[in-house]
């Protein structure tokens, strides 16, 4: 039975069955497009860690003195911009869920195959703007775009940008589209709900969020642009608007868009820690329920970026219980994670490292988020570096060491080789390291009083911001060191096995990289998520040769016995 | 309970102390859930760690006491924290009636101050010690934010309307007034100070400084030159309802709701006039919007105020030297 494994990729895969640029351009397999969107997501993320890069540096010294005030604005607003709409909200879902929803659920393509090649256009199409906006001098409101400043006083491409940012939106739905409707329907047979890995539950939950909360701002940014415009009094009250109604507006989308970022993260981890541990995640149905519970509430919190806007105290109340409401669950899925790894085979490899992270980063950004939701303290610390440290801990934090994990995990899937694991275990940690020296004094410099968005600041808060440029220039090495080592891989790394870490799921049990279709034949699925069960126990249940086959392969001695 | 934090700006009104307890409680509740939790991973990473590459561990069943219980804890914990945290928000932002008012009109990039004495500043406030400071704030252009870190309080400044908050130094210093909501530009040049003195020098401060008349005589003189006199006459003879004794009083509406007059609702009334008529009256005032400054706006307000019910008998206008504890034109 043993010698069927298969060692080497079989001949044609989606990587190799078609040549030529056109082959790409054109594409509709679901995994090409993830490639291409990798492309897409990996050119933002370093074109908004250059602006990082600047802004740090500007920051060194208290006074104002690499660029100007125009440009330091500038900068953090497209740093913002860029990095919000064209790698956070896109990264984990268009990458890691387009390769890996169809594969999980047993399915040769997602459901509109056509639509989404459209979603990655129109986010090019809608990147292109932005970056036309950026080259023509940029925006200086603030990724937030509150009015009325962006609507009367900024002289910056307010409207570029908000073209941008309102086209892109529409390929964030059209992936939650596609998404839903795949997961509804074309789960191979036997994949009832409770048996789908915790990934794809957690993108349920994301892409109900892209599909209620987008149109959402993109409704935003065109009352902006008419009363930028047309002068249309909507939020100026000069033209008798309320200002302040915007902030409501926005922040109903752009709250739940935190999940949007954070939700598929989580599902990564909790591949990870199962797969990685080799267990069960403990409290599957509390993990995936938790997901749901998220995207619900996180529509019922936009309030809590308002505590100082001048909303009733009254609301404020609201939205502070609301929040702590949405703690929980976050909260529920830590602990699960946490008892996964009881009695469990926990391995050390690069994936596991970022799992470890990403809840370093999550306790401590979650935890400072209970510090936010308590009204008294909240005023104080809103609007200061604080609230910068703690949703970079958990927006970037977060996403990243989930977004990184998942393609180290993955990496031997989508691209058929093997990553220097040694070099990788490094580049986690400098990450990790990086990320705490830069975004760590950035609470001290918050609790200070240091308000954000400041070009300049007063001398008492420069060491720290001393730190925290030091910090990143760590951090920026560990963002590089992937990026090296992964290119080199896809050319220089040893070829993967089907299933290089003995783990669970569907994916596992094709080849890699996949074929086009991605199965040979579509699987019947007769186990629960994640029922990894000792040798001698499968043994005796009949089901050995389910995992045997997607076992690291190895010399065949002791298995056969 | 008082805490003192490393890392935290001087604890320097009333309720700065309370902040910092909360804060500290919370600082403290990290430590423990994130210590533990670190501690719980690392030892379940050593002691299980993978021994053999063919190691499969047996499956662990969920348990129902476990996860009430990692919910139901974390729930009363969040809930304590809401209370507790709520209780300071109200303090903060509940106004007390009684108090030093201070009138803010903030622009890009600048806060400008105007006492009720009509001592002006720029990007400096003087207040005294020990008493309580109500600050009404308006700008006259995009969002700012009100930010005194050693006071632990914000409040954004909104166009088009008054927003007021309040705090009682109780230690005497110079401290740092940031805008705290991305304004623009120079942002981060519109940084001010407060500054607070012990009670003696501030008297002597308030009667160094150089005024022209308090900021209800220059609203007076406003009311008199763009003639809002002719119709707002005091003895109930003109087109326009009396506003002697008006300040603070509900009044009732031509839809036959009431409103109570406040800053806010005069502010309106001289912008758009016709948007809360008072019933009996004809919508025959014209709007003032473009006309009046949101400095003058507050001398009007001002004006207003002090021949508020108790100053009705009353010139109105009394520019006492030193804004009273107990102003009778603020008292409602």
């Amino acid at each position: 039975m043993q010698s069927v494994a298969e060692v080497v990729p079989p001949r044609t895969h989606y990587l190799n069955a078609t040549y030529g640029v056109k082959s790409w351009l054109l594409t509709t397999d679901h995994k090409r497009i993830a490639l291409l969107y990798l492309t897409s997501v990996t050119f933002f993320f370093f074109l908004g860690g250059l602006f990082a890069v600047l802004i740090r540096l500007e920051l060194l010294t208290p006074q104002g003195d690499l660029v100007q005030a125009e440009t330091y604005n500038r900068l953090f607003t497209m740093h913002g911009v860029v990095m919000v709409f064209f790698f956070l909200i896109p990264a984990i879902p268009a990458v890691l869920g387009n390769f890996l929803v169809p594969l999980m659920i047993g399915a040769r393509d997602l459901a509109f195959p056509k639509i989404n090649l459209l979603s990655w256009y129109i986010y090019n199409v809608g990147a292109l703007f932005t970056v036309i906006a950026i080259l023509s001098g940029g925006v200086d409101t603030g990724w937030t775009f509150y009015t009325p400043y962006s609507s009367t006083y900024s002289n910056g491409n307010v409207i570029l940008t908000g073209i941008g940012v309102f086209i892109t939106g529409f390929s964030s739905i059209l992936t939650g589209l596609n998404f839903i409707v795949t997961i509804h329907t074309m789960r191979a047979p036997g994949l009832t709900w409770f048996r789908l890995p915790l990934f794809i539950w957690s993108h349920y939950a994301t892409s109900l969020i892209m599909i209620l909360g987008t149109p959402v701002i993109a409704v935003t940014i065109l009352l902006l642009a008419l009363e930028r415009i047309a002068h249309i009094g909507i939020f100026d009250p000069a033209v008798g608007g309320d200002p302040v109604l915007f902030q409501h507006l926005f922040w109903f989308y752009s709250h739940p868009a935190v999940y949007i970022m954070v939700l598929p993260a989580m599902g990564v981890i909790s591949e990870l820690i199962a797969n990685m541990s080799r267990k069960n995640i403990f409290g599957y149905k509390f993990v995936a329920f938790a997901s749901l519970a998220i995207a619900v509430f996180g529509f019922l919190v936009w309030g809590h970026h308002l505590f100082v806007s001048t909303q009733s105290v009254y609301a404020g109340m609201v939205f502070s219980v609301l929040s702590y409401a949405v703690a929980i669950p976050s909260a529920v899925k830590v602990f699960n994670w946490t008892a996964t790894l009881y009695r469990g085979s926990i391995s050390y490899d690069t994936p596991m490292l970022y799992a470890f992270g990403f809840i370093g980063f999550f306790i401590i950004g979650g935890m400072t988020g209970l510090f936010l939701a308590a009204l008294g303290v909240d005023v104080h610390v809103t609007d200061t570096y604080f609230v910068v440290a703690h949703f970079h801990y958990i927006m970037v934090g977060g996403t990243i060491m989930g977004y990184l994990g998942g393609l180290h995990y993955w990496w031997p899937k989508i691209t058929g080789r093997l990553y220097p694991e040694a070099w990788a275990r490094f580049g986690a940690l400098v990450v990790f390291v990086g990320f705490n020296l830069t975004f760590f004094p950035q609470f001290l410099l918050g609790y200070m009083g240091m308000p954000r968005r400041y070009y300049a600041y007063p001398p008492e808060f420069q060491v720290l911001n001393v730190m925290s440029s030091a910090g990143a220039s760590i951090l920026g090495v560990g963002y590089l060191i992937p990026m090296i080592y992964l290119m080199w891989s896809m050319r220089y790394g040893p070829h993967a096995p089907p299933n290089p870490w003995g783990a669970f799921g569907l994916e596992w049990r094709t080849s890699s990289p996949p074929p086009t279709q991605n199965f040979e034949q579509t699987p019947v699925v007769t186990w629960e998520a994640y029922e990894f069960r000792p040798r001698e126990e499968m043994d005796l249940l009949g089901v050995r040769d389910v995992l045997d086959q997607t076992l690291r392969p190895r010399p065949v001695g002791g298995e056969g016995d | 309970m008082q805490v003192s934090i490393p890392f935290s700006p001087d604890q320097a009104s009333s309720y700065s102390g309370r902040v910092d307890s909360l804060f500290a409680f919370l600082c403290v509740l990290t430590i423990l859930v994130g210590v533990s939790i670190t501690l719980l991973i690392i030892y379940f990473a050593v002691k299980y760690r993978r021994r053999s590459e063919e190691e499969i561990p047996r499956p662990v069943a969920g348990s129902m006491k476990l996860e009430l219980t990692w919910t139901v804890i974390p729930f009363f914990i969040s809930m304590g924290i809401f209370v507790w945290g709520s209780s300071i928000y109200y303090t903060m932002y509940h106004a007390p009636k009684e108090g030093l008012e201070i009138y803010v009109v903030a622009k890009q990039w600048m806060w400008k101050f105007q006492h009720l004495d009509g001592q002006r500043e720029i990007n400096e406030l003087h207040v005294p010690v020990g008493r309580k400071v109500r600050v009404t704030m308006t700008t006259e252009d995009v969002i700012h934010s009100f930010y005194v870190p050693a006071f632990r309080i914000k409040l954004d400044v909104v166009p088009g309307k008054y927003s007021t908050v309040w705090f009682e130094p109780t230690k005497a210093g110079r401290y740092h007034l940031f805008c705290a909501e991305y304004c623009g530009t120079g942002h981060s040049r519109m940084i001010g100070w407060i500054d607070v003195m012990e009670a003696s020098e501030y008297q002597a401060w308030l009667s160094g400084g150089a005024t022209e008349g308090s900021l209800a005589s220059s609203g007076e003189k406003l009311f008199q030159q763009l003639a809002c006199i002719t119709c707002h006459r005091s003895d109930a003879t003109g087109r326009g309802p009396v506003l002697e004794g008006l300040f603070g009083k509900e009044v009732q509406l031509q839809d036959g709701s009431t409103v109570t007059v406040d800053e806010a609702y005069i502010r309106e009334s001289i912008l758009n006039p016709r948007a809360k008529i008072v019933a009996g009256f004809q919508p025959i005032m014209p709007t003032f919007q473009g006309q009046v400054s949101e400095e003058q706006l507050l001398q009007l307000v001002a004006y207003i105020k002090s021949i508020g019910p108790k100053a009705s008998g009353e010139t109105g206008v009394k520019p006492s030297a030193a804004p009273p504890a107990g102003s009778p034109q603020t008292g409602r």
